[in-house]
């Protein structure tokens, strides 16, 4: 690689960010066209993905070296010291390079190869089918039907070839509305609640401006709401706040008015845009990566940077939505401005509430795939995959991921997943490792041939399914299959797997998902043991009825049991084989070195050094 | 004193809100010397409901037209509401409840008048820490690695006996073994109320201790006492040759200095050779500690306690937190009485009220948190502890010291709260299905990021837990099965014996 100047440089110190004694790992690290590796004296690996690299920092020069600080997209932070400057330098302007490509080719999915032949990726690519999954919710059906409108990408060219529309809506409105909306985002169906016949809808806003009409447009609404025989009025949900809706009235844009739509019931949101998004989150990873921050600190630095208060707007939108389908039995039509970050959002999260086959892993495989990447969230340009505008970048998706998050924290046995599934998708949207998330939309995609050229994340996220599911999940405890989520304020929590995902000293040391893991793996192996052993005798019985026979058989089972007895008792016996397993969770590279991975070491014999730092006692590792 | 005399009226009838989530009780209301009852009559369920009144924080009265409200906050954090018939009803009750919440005179309270089925008087009064804690010492000495003399380091004095030397010590404590009773009393005379320091934890495998005491008198004329001195000298002497000392305040530095303006203080660094004075709380390995505040009843204790569950595997099963709660906080002195009087609701003005217990039982919470294997109990114990702390049927928490305890006879006259808790029913509430023996220290991460609400108790009554009290109850499911089965390939294959 032309960028590549430095491969490999020696006596690199690693600083660990929480330790105040500035305790350091020494090691070598290496660059390759893909990665920076670190392998430290104890042969441990952290790989870190070039393309995950959202800021490099060269600071002053010290007498240790030089410092080089990486910030990554997956809220990894590493610190190193190069020994000497020129090389600093080298592996700076390299990464500069590297972190940025100019063009999609350039994506390490382009490259990446799992050796599957052409077959096996192509399986691999539909094993999430958007036609499937329609049937499933029961459209087509005598309200809704597909629509060729958008069959060439002529109507909208973000939104995806098939949508389903009112069987009413005649072609000429279609098209007529089109051209009343924002990017020509048209009112379409998002999910089809069948026992309540209501339906989520999501488009753009209309080009109403101070005063415009368009009749298609208001036929188009009210033929939604016709598609409802129970309810006869719809909600019109704008996610946005209502100062940011009639801003936009000013540059022809706007929000519908109650008095041209028959039937309607218009309603503000308030979910803030993706710049607000974006420097709350910058806020919050400032406070986070604050050295010695005091209790007090670390709460107002969360209050300042508001982002729990974004996450539970999203919610709360999600809620309205799943509230008026449930209860009042109405259409819901869901836009912000270009109906791509906030309408993906809600629609999603409301999806997710209302339909318990969401919360399966191949569910929310599907979910993510309809809601967002067919309905044209603009990933590469909000995850920053090319180096492209600054200010298109924003955490939108996280904010996804972490209502999800919450929503488990709340109903602990309601999802098929566990939390390394969401940390796992959140560090591929990132990764580029897979063709799923490159792009902006479908068309775009299928102009990259991003299904010949690329591997679907599902099929390998499928493959390692045992990592990712959640132990306490039950189908059947489900009752009311809707969730009601509470959003009191407390319930609002820091997501600290999320943001500190590497800083493993803030992790809990033992982790209650692995134990659970494996009793349920032990129980499930001794059941099998009990059977096998009754038939055993069964079998012997019939032979002979010989009891000193019985007694020998007994005493060749009888060993057995102690030795599965203890293994329950010792940790490292029952925790590392899970543990084992989780170490590749990241999948950017199985070396990397995440919390999971910590059950190994999680408590200390007693350290022989022990820094004075403040607190009632703390571990120095 | 009859409660007769207090108790104003006889009943009335009444309905009781319970919060957001629970039914309403309609029912007839009755005040009895301890209890506030409510009994729904032989139409609904038959359930009594019961509440002791000495768990009553405060209570607000609201009259209008012929009916009135009561709002009862608990001590446990749980608001009631009364909703009475009768305004001179309401009034009689409410001023019944408030002479009755509050009465001083502890052998009037109900402990002592508790008798449960299925326990007996004087049960599990059984643990007499210091002996039993010494008596385990003198075991892991006798096997340790270390040099000879530091089996013979400690020593069991009955100096306190008759409590004449610290009120609020117990009758048997644990001291070095060169010093003698004598040399005991004169260092008590120098430290506030009496509390020398003595062992709080013996650490057998660097042979470290762990002490506490008060702060030491030496006020503005810095004054000094070769008893005390010569104490901490043997401490250092007995321990590893070369061994180090520190003392830990947990005032502040300047909370220390403005001490000796009115009599206590802190050591002087001359006067105690070997021995480096720090004012932040700390453990540290390979070297005695001694902590101490103020009067170390309090803070002293709340570390002393939490750097044991750190560091000592026993001191996290159910019977060795239990042993350690009898032994650092009962015995040790921490003036339960006092501090748990009131709770977080009261109108009252704090004189020694403070939550010290609370939060060391929410620190315990956070270490399960964060090693939640290893600790052999679960959060239902912490809560019943937080309980039985303000208001109980049972006598462990009565009085400010043992030598209060004694005079009151709590020992024979009421239950033990550890034998009302030891009860097989009472298990699957209070200990961790997922427990797993853990040998090691358990070091717990003390950055803001890793410490959360303990939403378990400040949010127990605000709203209901129900999903993840499920989940929890899954979790026992799964845990209980595997022991059950774990067991059963021995169990059928046992069956065709003849």
């Amino acid at each position: 690689m032309e960028h590549i100047r430095t491969t490999k440089v020696e006596q690199v110190k690693l600083l660990d960010r929480f330790s105040t004694s500035n305790k350091s790992l020494t090691g070598t690290l290496y660059l390759t066209a893909t990665h920076l590796l670190f392998i430290d004296s104890h042969q441990k690996e952290t790989w870190i993905l070039h393309h995950h690299i959202a800021l490099v920092e060269k600071l002053a020069l010290t007498t240790s070296g030089c410092p080089l600080v990486i910030q990554c997209k997956n809220f990894r932070t590493v610190h190193f010291i190069v020994p000497r400057e020129r090389d600093c330098h080298d592996i700076y302007n390299s990464l500069l390079q590297l972190s940025k490509q100019a063009k999609y080719e350039d994506l390490y999915a382009f490259s990446y190869n799992p050796k599957q032949n052409d077959s096996e990726r192509l399986r691999g690519w539909q094993l999430v089918d958007l036609a499937e999954e329609y049937k499933r919710m029961g459209v087509p059906n005598s309200n809704w039907q597909l629509s060729d409108a958008n069959r060439d990408y002529k109507i909208c060219e973000t939104y995806p070839r098939e949508l389903y529309v009112p069987r009413i809506a005649s072609k000429p409105i279609i098209v007529g509305s089109s051209k009343f909306r924002s990017k020509g985002r048209f009112p379409v169906l998002s999910y089809y609640h069948q026992n309540k016949e209501a339906a989520i809808c999501r488009c753009s806003q209309p080009l109403s401006g101070f005063s415009a009409r368009c009749l298609e447009d208001e036929h188009l609404l009210q033929a939604i709401s016709k598609a409802n025989p129970a309810n006869r009025y719809m909600y019109v949900m704008d996610t946005r706040p209502r100062l940011n809706a009639m801003a936009n009235r000013a540059a022809g844009k706007g929000y519908e008015n109650e008095d041209n739509y028959s039937n309607i019931r218009f309603q503000f949101v308030g979910i803030e845009n993706i710049h607000v998004m974006r420097s709350s989150l910058q806020k919050l990873l400032e406070v986070n990566g604050t050295k010695g921050l005091s209790v007090s600190d670390f709460y107002s630095g969360l209050e300042n940077a508001g982002w729990l208060r974004h996450i539970k707007a999203v919610m709360d939108a999600a809620i309205f939505l799943a509230k008026a389908i449930m209860v009042e039995n109405a259409s819901v039509l869901v836009h912000c401005s270009d109906g791509w970050d906030r309408t993906s959002q809600v629609c999603s999260l409301g999806s997710l509430l209302l339909d318990p086959y969401y919360r399966t892993i191949r569910g929310f495989m599907v979910l993510i795939e309809k809601d967002w990447i067919s309905f044209g969230h603009k990933y590469s340009e909000r995850c920053g995959h090319l180096d492209g505008d600054p200010k298109e970048v924003s955490p939108v998706f996280t904010q996804f991921l972490e209502c999800v998050w919450h929503l488990t924290e709340q109903f602990p046995q309601a999802f098929e997943f566990n939390e390394a599934f969401l940390l796992q998708i959140h560090e591929h949207i990132h990764s580029c490792q897979f063709g799923n998330f490159i792009g902006n939309c479908q068309k775009e995609r299928e102009e990259l041939k991003l299904k010949e050229k690329t591997y679907s994340l599902w099929p390998f996220l499928l493959d390692d399914q045992e990592k990712y599911v959640n132990p306490l999940y039950s189908s059947t405890s489900q009752k009311p299959a809707v969730l009601e989520p509470n959003t009191v304020a407390f319930h609002f929590k820091f997501w600290r797997n999320m943001y500190h995902q590497f800083d493993r000293t803030l992790h809990p040391r033992q982790s209650v998902f692995n134990i659970i893991m494996n009793m349920n793996e032990q129980n499930k192996q001794l059941q099998k043991d009990v059977k096998d052993l009754e038939s055993q005798i069964k079998q012997h019985k019939n032979k002979q009825t010989d009891g000193v026979l019985t007694k020998e058989l007994l005493n060749s089972v009888r060993p057995e049991s102690p030795a599965l007895k203890t293994s329950l008792c010792l940790k490292e016996q029952t925790l590392l084989p899970v543990n084992d397993a989780l170490r590749t969770i990241e999948g950017s590279n199985p070396a990397d070195n995440r919390y999971s991975e910590y059950a190994d070491e999680f408590s200390k014999a007693e350290p022989a050094v022990v820094s004075s730092e403040y607190g009632v006692a703390r571990m120095t590792c | 004193m009859e409660f007769s005399e207090l108790i104003r009226t006889g009943q009335a009838q009444a309905e009781l809100l319970r919060g957001p989530e629970m039914p309403p009780l309609r029912g007839t209301l009755c005040v009895t010397g301890h209890h506030l009852l409510l009994s729904p009559g032989p139409q609904a369920t038959p359930d009594l409901w019961l509440l002791l009144l000495r768990s009553v924080d405060s209570i607000e009265k609201r009259v209008a037209g012929d009916a009135g409200t009561i709002t009862l906050r608990c001590k446990d954090l749980r608001v009631l509401q009364l909703d009475i018939e009768g305004v001179e009803a309401t009034l009689d009750i409410a001023r019944s409840i408030e002479a009755l919440s509050s009465l001083e005179s502890v052998i009037t309270s109900f402990p002592f008048f508790y008798r449960p089925k299925g326990l007996r008087l004087g049960e599990a009064w059984h643990f007499h820490p210091p002996e039993r804690y010494y008596k385990r010492i003198a075991r892991e000495t006798w096997s340790s690695p270390l040099p000879v003399p530091q089996t013979r380091a400690w020593r069991l004095s009955e100096a306190n006996e008759d409590f004449s030397l610290c009120p609020s010590y117990p009758r048997a404590v644990i001291v070095p073994r060169a010093v003698d009773d004598d040399a005991l009393a004169r260092s008590a005379r120098f430290r506030q109320g009496g509390r020398f320091p003595v062992l709080s934890y013996y650490h057998a495998p660097r042979g470290t201790v762990l002490l506490r005491s008060s702060q030491p008198l030496t006020g503005r004329q810095k004054l000094r006492c070769a008893e005390d001195e010569e104490l901490l000298r043997a401490v250092l002497a007995e321990a590893r040759p070369g061994a180090r000392g520190f003392i830990v305040d947990t005032r502040s530095a300047q909370a220390a200095k403005q001490a000796r303006m009115t009599g206590g203080g802190t050591e002087a660094k001359a006067a105690y050779p070997g021995w480096k004075r720090l004012h932040r709380p700390l453990e540290r390995e390979g070297a005695c500690i001694l902590v101490h505040g103020a009067e170390g009843t309090d803070s002293t204790l709340l570390v002393t306690s939490l750097a044991q569950l750190i560091l000592d595997p026993l001191s996290r099963t159910m019977a060795g937190f239990q042993e350690l709660i009898e032994r650092e906080w009962i015995q040790a002195g921490h003036p339960f009485q006092l501090r748990c009087a009131h709770s977080a609701f009261s109108h009252t003005r704090p004189k020694h009220e403070a939550p010290i217990f609370l939060l060391f039982l929410d620190c315990v919470w956070q270490l399960g948190r964060q090693f939640p294997l290893s600790l052999e109990f679960g959060e239902g114990m912490l809560l019943a502890l937080f309980d039985h702390s303000y208001a109980s049927p049972f006598g462990t928490f009565l009085c400010n010291s043992e030598k209060e305890r004694c005079l009151c006879e709590v020992r024979t006259r009421t239950h033990s709260l550890w034998s009302g808790l030891n009860q097989p029913k009472e298990q699957r509430k209070l200990r961790n299905p997922l427990y797993v023996p853990n040998p090691l220290a358990i070091w717990p991460s003390v950055e803001p990021q890793s410490l959360r609400l303990w939403q378990g108790l400040f949010l127990r009554w605000t709203h209901p837990p129900e999903p993840s009290e499920v989940a929890w109850e899954k979790v026992w499911q799964i845990a209980t099965d595997q022991k059950t089965e774990g067991s059963q390939p021995t169990d059928s294959a046992s069956e065709p014996q003849p």
